[in-house]
C-alpha cells in the first residue's frame, strides 16, 4: 500500500473526529461551506462557535506552513482572474446548495442522505468535466 | 466551552486536511482528473472521515442531548431540489477549476498565491447566493 494512501486515511479520520467533537459538544454538522457564510449572519448567539471553528482552521492551516509547507501547494497554472471565478462559484454554489464537500460528501452521506448523495455526485461529476475539458482540451489549467 | 471545542474541532478539521492531502490543489485536481494521473487519494480522505464519523456519530446521537448546547440539529430533508442540482453543479466547476472547496481555500487563505484572490472571491459568492437565489 502507498504511502500517500495511508496519510489520506489518517486526515480522513482526523477529519471525522472533528466533525464528531463538533457533533458531541456543539450539537453541530460540520459543514464549512455553511459555519464560514454564517459568520456573517445576523445571529449573535451563534456566532461564537463558528468564529471560534474558523479561527481553528486559520490556526491548523498556520501550523501546516510553519511545520509542512510543502503540504500547500496551489494550483500552479491556474491565473489570478481564473482563481477569482473559481472562488466565486463555489461560494455561489455551495450556498444555493446548502453544503459542500464536508457537509454533503462526508456529515450527509454518513447520515445516509438521499439529497447529499445527489449534491455528492453532482459536484464530483462537474468538476471531473472541468478538469477534462480545462486540463486536457483547452489547457489552461 | 463550546467555542474551545469548536475551535478544537478547527484545528483537527485543518491538520486533517493538510495530512491527507488536500491542501495541495494537485491532489484533489488529479482526483478529479479520470482520464489522466488518476490520484485516488481524495476517495481515501473521504473513506476515513465517513468511516469514523458514520461510527461515531451513532455514538453520539444516543445521548440526550451535546455536552455544551441544549440539541441536537433538527435536520429537515428538502428532497432533490433546482437549488440542490445548480449550486452543485456550479460548486463542481470552480472545484475542478482551483482545486479547492470550502474548506482547504480557508486553511490555504494566505499560503499560496492566488488563495487571498480566492478566499475573497468565495465570501462574495455566499452573499450573492442570499442577495440572487436559485429559484426553486
Amino acid at each position: 500500500m502507498n504511502e500517500q494512501w495511508i496519510h489520506a486515511l489518517a486526515g480522513g479520520a482526523l477529519i471525522g473526529l472533528s466533525a464528531t467533537v463538533l457533533l458531541l459538544f456543539n450539537g453541530r454538522i460540520a459543514g464549512i461551506s455553511g459555519i464560514m457564510a454564517g459568520v456573517f449572519a445576523n445571529d449573535r448567539t451563534e456566532r461564537p462557535w463558528r468564529l471560534a471553528f474558523v479561527g481553528g482552521l486559520l490556526l491548523g492551516g498556520l501550523m501546516i506552513a510553519a511545520q509542512h509547507p510543502e503540504f500547500i501547494t496551489p494550483s500552479a497554472s491556474a491565473s489570478p482572474l481564473l482563481m477569482a471565478l473559481a472562488g466565486l462559484l463555489v461560494g455561489y454554489g455551495t450556498r444555493s446548495a446548502g453544503g459542500c464537500t464536508s457537509g454533503h460528501g462526508v456529515c450527509g452521506l454518513a447520515r445516509g442522505s438521499t439529497r447529499s448523495l445527489a449534491a455528492t455526485l453532482t459536484f464530483m461529476g462537474t468538476g471531473g468535466i472541468t478538469v477534462y475539458v480545462a486540463r486536457h482540451l483547452l489547457g489552461v489549467i | 466551552m463550546a467555542a474551545l471545542s469548536a475551535l478544537i474541532a478547527g484545528v483537527l478539521f485543518a491538520l486533517g486536511l493538510g495530512l491527507g492531502g488536500m491542501t495541495d490543489a494537485r491532489n484533489v485536481r488529479g482526483f478529479l482528473d479520470v482520464t489522466g494521473d488518476w490520484d485516488p487519494s481524495l476517495a481515501f480522505v473521504m473513506g476515513g472521515a465517513l468511516t469514523v464519523y458514520g461510527l461515531a456519530r451513532r455514538w453520539v446521537l444516543r445521548r440526550e442531548k451535546p455536552v455544551a448546547a441544549p440539541q441536537f440539529p433538527q435536520l429537515s430533508n428538502l428532497g432533490i431540489t433546482r437549488p440542490l442540482l445548480i449550486g452543485s453543479a456550479l460548486f463542481g466547476i470552480g472545484w475542478g477549476l482551483s482545486g479547492l472547496c470550502p474548506g482547504p481555500a480557508i486553511v490555504t487563505a494566505g499560503h499560496a498565491p492566488g488563495t487571498i484572490g480566492f478566499f475573497t472571491a468565495m465570501l462574495g459568492g455566499f452573499w450573492l447566493a442570499n442577495l440572487a437565489p436559485i429559484k426553486r
